[in-house]
């Protein structure tokens, strides 16, 4: 955390976006062990013990960060100690480099399901590579029937299930190593059915449709990335997590005649949102349905439940 | 979108004279916006009264106007230069006001001048309560619930329905003036009729209590293409019911969820879209009920604001310079951050440390003043701590406030921290009432047994900070009770913020001791960059502070680097005057070729800019933050002589320390602060000083006093603005002095000086090079001698002193310069008796009308100082011995009475005044009578006058009085004074004093039958009714001097109001003219700018 004060409001069950902590450890500088807040229910450290997530506090996260940032973005350890061991050296090595791992696999879901009352007015497909709970959320407050479906069901399945938009989640990973998905968004964007997709799900639409993903040096951390929307000319702050991107620049996307570029980061100008000439199909980089926020580009639900109206 | 081409001139509007709610802030606000519009070249016409401020200075702006920032003066303004467009945004509460007051009478339309930052649509919107509350409704937002009102009885039917206790916020006022919370009718009924007497459009808002709430505020920013970003979270330390200027605060929020905050943030978004703020920032507070969460909007700023700066300063996103950009067409997509030059300013900066504001009050000036803090601001300054954990920057930010205290530390007896007995009950009793020391009586209840519970309970501060404190105390107890401290242990309490000074004291050791064992164990703070996004882009700007962590940031600049060191947070006798000397020099310096390093603590300031410096490090200017840093910058040296006495006490130390002061040596310094070294040199030189002597204990006092004659001036030694100086007439009054206002020791001895009655003061401020010394100017005080300098108006060149006695002032003051080998600026004082010239002190330093010399005679002392103290001779400067003044200068102090109930306003030997104002014109009437209506509002050019004087002033005030009645004033006196002047030919009606019976004095004041009042102390029997007499003008807006010389020069001034209207009349040209009377020297005026 580059916020060096972490745990002042302690932990309530109404905050949490996922059934457990995913990470696999958490750094603070400073942490509060006596947190205030009506809604507290808990302290975080407590929250993360329960779930055997370690924390190491008094660090200089600062010094962390730039070392990363100058760089770039690197596997890490945590262990108990003054120096490494060649123990912790090991298992440094053994472990998984992001480039080529597929982990929408790891985080998607075993089986689909369904949310949202069986009458709603449109019925959404959303692969599950990684799905943050809020997006579920605002589907149903929008009135949508959501069938979740796991990373690696076919295009087929997809079209008897009768979707009238098809949803693709955020996620972790190097997106080029989940081809499975890439070839069956390929097929599904046929222009028969409007196809949405956030952060993973972006840039599977982007190698589906011919272009190349890049590693981001340190990749896009945090909820104040500036990006404009090259229609309006308008800037939304936006919360983003990933390390991978779409190659591409105002004109389109090399290798994906048939994207547009619709939205870039004003930091370091990398592709943001793209969408198909010609149908229904658009995807964003960063998080229109973050939460707790910033809220400011939740209008792109709006934008995918026009389309469905529109089919 | 690009900047606008179809503007040119644009009008820029300041604030006028520092005053409590409004001061240094907007000096910081002000310069940025005329370097952004000159960045885009436009041309810059900028009004402002204040000569102290850096924004005033004459290679800022194109035309800058030293006059009342008033709708009469500024539209005279606008008729000369004719401007486009009016960016009213950056002048706080004063440029709003005027704005608005031009847009409605339509001065702005007739000269087809645009409004341009935000429209009067908005501003009204914002600033009508009524108006404001409607428009949150309109968005799905809640306020207090409450009415606007515009009389006592219709005030009261509110209240009745919204019940006790109940707060009362005036329309169109600063700093809350005029508000507050009444606990029952009596105190409503007055706080009331106070406040509709203090709003410009006689309205209040009443409004129900959310006292005890927690308190935050955003700063928000949007663009013409409706791009909104918010610039930073703010939370109060103090909960609702104290002003946010008088509160601790801190950023970002602490206690917030992010789901709450995302909320405020929506709210936010949704105000400054509803309000219709088209291109600038705003400032937005909230409450919310700690027990349930609910979020109230609280008001909205529709400009920068005190809490803007101080967001600038803790994020680096430049708020006022982005909101001008703003305001003449960008939007926030196609400007940079200054910060990290490769990202726009389109985004929301993120803290990877915590910042901490303490406010600095100055109740030791005002000891009948009402030191409860409420919701109209009180404070005259503050201090900004950057640490990377809440405790860190508290404990800097409390050392960074100069007020003793090292850090969270007590006062050396209960009663330095306001408290009668530290019993658990006495102190849960005083925890309910907010005052500046309720944060030390915090720490008394820790250490009296009290919990967080119990302090939460009886204070409403959040649980969160109380547990940091309670951290504190545990860490201090561990920390005593040690058998051995080592590294561990001592890293330990450093990271927690703890001083070395603290920590002697915990360990019954030294300073220098604990000082010498950590540096011998190798612990020394890390610098880190403030750097607006936590690390995660590379920013090229070197702002700093320090932090007991593991990496340091910085790059020492080594012998290419001059510190320079401010003057701490802003208080009475130390204020933004201070900061234009440093800001100036220091710009003069990087022009030199020197690599310039700043340090200070105070957020308001335009020196903690992080563009003013090649480095600035926001730290306190304590001996051990300030060692640090030389210690790892390994400087050319350290300028001490600009910042007022904060940089200058720690000359001594810093010498010791072996750290090289560049300019006047220290043991010149030492000299003329030590009384003793100082007589011996004025006796040596044959410059006469008043009788005077030292004393160490009070029976010394006494002997002292007996042996050079009452009346004596007496005070602490090395003390700025008067501290605690007092006339005293006899032994009684002397031992008094000593029980209610200063100790006396041997470590604290008292300076006796005979009082010199009826005598004029000047002040002289001069430049030398340790060769040569060249007058800046000879001032004149318009008050008698016991006013001290910074409360008496001033006028340059002296108008009433004689050739013979300036002539004398300057040779002596050569003569100091000489003898003291002064590299650099001097400033010194004297008293004229009968012909005879006394030297009251001189000081080798930069004294407080340096900027107001600069201004009248257009020579620019402090950035000549720069080049003096970096080698060059006045000879290579070109200098000349006579420096030019075109017309009469005038400088008017302003005081903060309004914002102190309780205080009487008679002037003495302590300062109280909080800033000034400047009048400059072809006669000393209209000088001072633009000074007065720059510092005051108003001079009545015709009515009633109210006399009473004692009988000392009495043959003084019969002149005056003809006067008066010769320009067909009416005249009222008390008894003694009417008997005086009627005998005397001049007709006075007699009006009955308070105890007199009615309708008396007061009535005649209330019901606004007297234009001006005359008043001096009648003597102790009717002490009580001078005083109600004085505050019943001060109340009721009611000019009124209390002093001989000013009430003469008042009738100068409405003698020259009424023969002519008033014209005005850039800085510039004002030079030129100067320049091109004395051709000559002018020539080489130039050539020393260049």
């Amino acid at each position: 955390m580059t916020a060096p004060m972490i745990g002042n409001y302690g932990i309530n069950p109404e905050d949490v976006e996922s059934d457990r902590p995913r990470v696999a450890g958490v750094v603070v500088r400073e942490l509060s062990r006596t947190p205030s807040n009506w809604r507290a229910t808990g302290t975080l450290l407590d929250w993360l013990a329960g779930a055997a997530v370690p924390l190491v506090a008094d660090v200089d996260t600062r010094q962390l960060t730039r070392y990363i940032r100058s760089r770039g973005a690197m596997r890490g350890v945590l262990a108990p100690g003054e120096k490494p061991t060649d123990a912790i050296k090991a298992a440094l090595a053994a472990s998984p480099s992001m480039n080529g791992l597929d982990l929408a696999s790891v985080a998607t879901i075993p089986t689909a399901y369904t949310e949202g009352p069986s009458d709603a007015g449109h019925h959404v497909v959303a692969f599950d590579f990684g799905m943050k709970r809020n997006i579920l959320r605002l589907f149903v407050q929008q009135g949508c029937r959501v069938t979740v479906v796991p990373a690696a069901t076919t295009a087929d399945h997809v079209r008897a299930l009768k979707p009238d938009g098809v949803f693709l989640s955020n996620g972790p990973g190097d997106p080029a190593a989940v081809g499975y998905a890439i070839d069956t968004i390929r097929k599904l964007a046929d222009g028969n059915v409007p196809i949405f997709g956030i952060c993973l799900g972006h840039q599977l639409l982007g190698l589906a449709m011919g272009g190349e993903t890049v590693k981001l040096p340190y990749g896009h951390r945090g909820g104040n990335h500036p990006v404009r929307d090259l229609a309006t000319g308008q800037v939304l702050i936006t919360s983003q997590n990933h390390g991978f991107a779409v190659r591409g620049e105002t004109p389109g996307v090399p290798g994906a005649k048939s994207l547009e570029v619709t939205h870039l980061n004003l930091n370091d100008g990398t592709v943001e949102g793209i969408k198909h000439r010609e149908y229904p199909i658009f995807a964003v980089q960063y998080h229109p349905e973050a939460s707790p926020g910033p809220h400011d580009a939740q209008g792109h639900f709006q934008q995918f439940l026009q389309a469905l109206d529109a089919k | 979108m690009p900047k606008r081409t179809d503007l040119a001139r644009i009008l820029l509007l300041g604030s006028g004279p520092i005053v409590i709610g409004q001061a240094a802030e907007f000096d910081y606000s002000g310069t940025q916006a005329v370097k952004a519009l000159k960045e885009e070249g436009y041309t810059v016409i900028l009004v402002n009264s204040n000569p102290a401020t850096i924004m005033t200075d004459p290679e800022l702006a194109d035309r800058t106007y030293i006059e009342p920032v008033t709708p009469d003066w500024v539209r005279k303004v606008i008729e000369r230069e004719k401007p486009d467009a009016l960016l009213p945004t950056m002048g706080g509460q004063t440029a709003l006001n005027v704005a608005m007051a031009l847009a409605n009478d339509g001065t702005l339309k007739k000269h087809k001048v645009e409004l341009i930052g935000a429209n009067a649509r908005a501003i009204r919107m914002a600033e009508d309560r009524a108006e404001f509350s409607a428009a949150m409704k309109r968005i799905g937002l809640a306020t207090p619930a409450g009415r606007t009102v515009t009389s006592v009885a219709a005030a009261l039917e509110v209240v009745q329905d919204l019940g006790y206790p109940a707060i009362i916020r005036p329309s169109y006022t600063l700093g809350g003036t005029g508000g507050g919370v009444a606990y029952n009718r009596a105190e409503f009924e007055e706080l009331v009729e106070r406040a509709l007497e203090l709003s410009p459009v006689h309205s209040t808002l009443i409004e129900h209590s959310v006292l005890g709430w927690k308190e935050f505020e955003l700063e928000v920013m949007r663009d013409r293409r409706d791009n909104v970003v918010i610039v930073c979270s703010i939370e109060n330390l103090d909960p609702m019911g104290v002003h946010t200027g008088d509160s601790i605060t801190v950023a970002p929020a602490m206690t917030l969820t992010d789901r709450e905050y995302q909320r405020m943030r929506d709210a936010a978004i949704a105000i400054i879209r509803e309000i219709g703020v088209e291109a600038g920032g705003c400032n937005i507070q909230f409450a919310v009920n700690p027990a349930d969460g609910e979020m109230l909007v609280i008001e909205m700023n529709p400009r920068v604001s005190r809490s803007s700066a101080l967001a600038s300063k803790a994020t680096g996103f430049p708020i006022a310079r982005i909101g001008t950009k703003l305001a003449v067409g960008y939007t926030l997509d196609e400007l940079p951050n200054d910060i990290t030059r490769t990202t726009p300013a389109s985004f929301e900066p993120v803290l990877d440390y915590v910042v901490v504001k303490v406010p600095r009050f100055a109740f030791e000036k005002f000891p009948t003043a009402d030191y409860r803090l409420t919701t109209q601001m009180k404070s005259v300054g503050e201090a900004m701590a950057i640490g990377r954990t809440f405790k860190e920057a508290f404990q800097k930010g409390l050392r960074a406030l100069e007020i003793g205290r090292p850090g969270w530390v007590l006062g050396a007896t209960p009663a330095d921290d306001r408290l009668t007995s530290t019993s658990p009950d006495d102190l849960r009793v005083a925890l309910r009432t907010a005052t500046p020391e309720r944060i030390f009586q915090i720490k008394r209840a820790f250490l009296a047994g009290l919990t967080v519970d119990d302090i939460a309970h009886a204070s409403d501060i959040d649980p969160w900070f109380l547990y940091q404190l309670e951290e504190l105390v545990a860490a201090e107890r561990w920390f005593s009770a040690l058998a051995t401290v080592g590294r561990a242990e001592l890293k330990q309490m450093k990271r927690l913020g703890f001083s070395d000074r603290q920590l002697a004291a915990l360990r019954n050791t030294t300073e220098s001791a604990i000082r010498d064992q950590r540096w011998s164990l190798g612990i020394h703070p890390a610098y880190k960059t403030v750097d607006t996004c936590a690390g995660e882009f590379p920013s090229t700007t070197p702002y700093l502070y320090s932090s007991y962590d593991e990496e340091n940031e910085s790059e020492p600049f080594g012998e290419q680097g001059i510190v320079i060191l401010g003057s701490g947070p802003n208080r009475i006798g130390q204020g933004v005057e201070f900061d234009y000397c440093c800001v100036r020099a220091g710009l003069a310096f990087r022009e030199l070729g020197f690599k310039t390093i700043m340090i200070n603590s105070n957020p308001e300031t335009v020196s903690t800019d992080f563009d003013i410096s090649d480095k600035l490090y926001f730290e306190p200017l304590t001996f051990e933050d300030v060692l640090e840093i030389t210690r790892w910058e390994r400087p050319k040296g350290v300028v001490v002589q600009l910042g007022g006495q904060t940089p200058l006490q720690l000359t001594k130390p810093l010498d010791a320390a072996g750290v090289t002061v560049l300019g006047t040596s220290p043991d010149a310094i030492d000299i003329a602060e030590d009384r003793e070294r100082f007589e011996a040199l004025a006796d040596k030189l044959g410059v006469t000083q008043p009788p005077n002597g030292i004393a160490r204990s009070v029976e010394e006092a006494v002997a002292v006093a007996q042996r050079i004659g009452y009346p004596v001036l007496v005070r602490p030694s090395y003390v700025l603005g008067g501290r605690a100086m007092e006339i005293v007439y006899d032994d009684d009054s002397l031992r008094d002095y000593f029980v209610k206002a200063a100790r006396v020791a041997p470590e604290h001895p008292v300076l006796i000086d005979r009082f010199l009655e009826d005598a004029f003061e000047a002040d002289v401020d001069a430049i030398a090079d340790g060769t040569r010394c060249v007058i800046g100017g000879v001032m004149q005080h318009i008050e008698d001698a016991g006013v001290h300098s910074g409360d008496s108006a001033c006028v340059l060149p002296p108008y009433l002193i004689g050739d013979r006695q300036v002539e004398e002032m300057r040779r002596h003051t050569q003569a100091f310069a000489r003898a003291l080998n002064v590299i650099g600026l001097m400033n010194v004082q004297y008293a004229i008796k009968n012909g005879v010239v006394y030297v009251l002190e001189v000081n080798p330093r930069a004294s407080r009308t340096v900027p107001f010399v600069s201004k009248a005679t257009g020579v620019p002392l402090a950035k000549l100082a720069a080049a003096v103290i970096s080698g060059r001779t006045l000879d290579d400067l070109g200098l000349p011995d006579e420096l030019p003044v075109a017309g009469v200068a005038v400088k008017e102090a302003v005081f903060p009475f309004t914002k102190l109930p309780g205080v009487d306003t008679v002037l003495g030997p302590e300062m109280r005044s909080t800033g000034e104002a400047m009048g400059l014109a072809d006669s000393f009437g209209m000088a001072f009578a633009k000074a007065q209506i720059a510092a005051e509002g108003s001079l009545p050019l015709a009515g009633t006058i109210f006399v009473t004087v004692n009988d000392h002033d009495k043959p003084t005030v019969l002149p005056i009085a003809r006067r008066f009645h010769e320009l067909g004033f009416r005249i009222l006196a008390t008894e003694g004074t009417e008997r005086y002047l009627r005998g005397r030919g001049v007709p006075a009606e007699r009006v009955l004093k308070v105890h007199e019976g009615r309708p008396n004095a007061i009535d005649l004041i209330v019901s606004g039958e007297v234009q001006l009042l005359i008043n001096t102390p009648l003597g102790k029997f009717t002490q009580a009714d001078d005083y109600a007499i004085r505050r019943a003008a001060l109340v009721h807006r009611v000019p009124y001097t209390t002093t001989m010389s000013a009430a003469s020069a008042a009738c100068d001034a409405i003698i020259a109001l009424r023969s002519r209207t008033g014209s005005v009349r850039s800085l510039q040209e004002w030079h030129e003219r100067a320049n091109g009377e004395k051709s000559t020297t002018g020539g080489q005026i130039a050539a020393a700018n260049a």
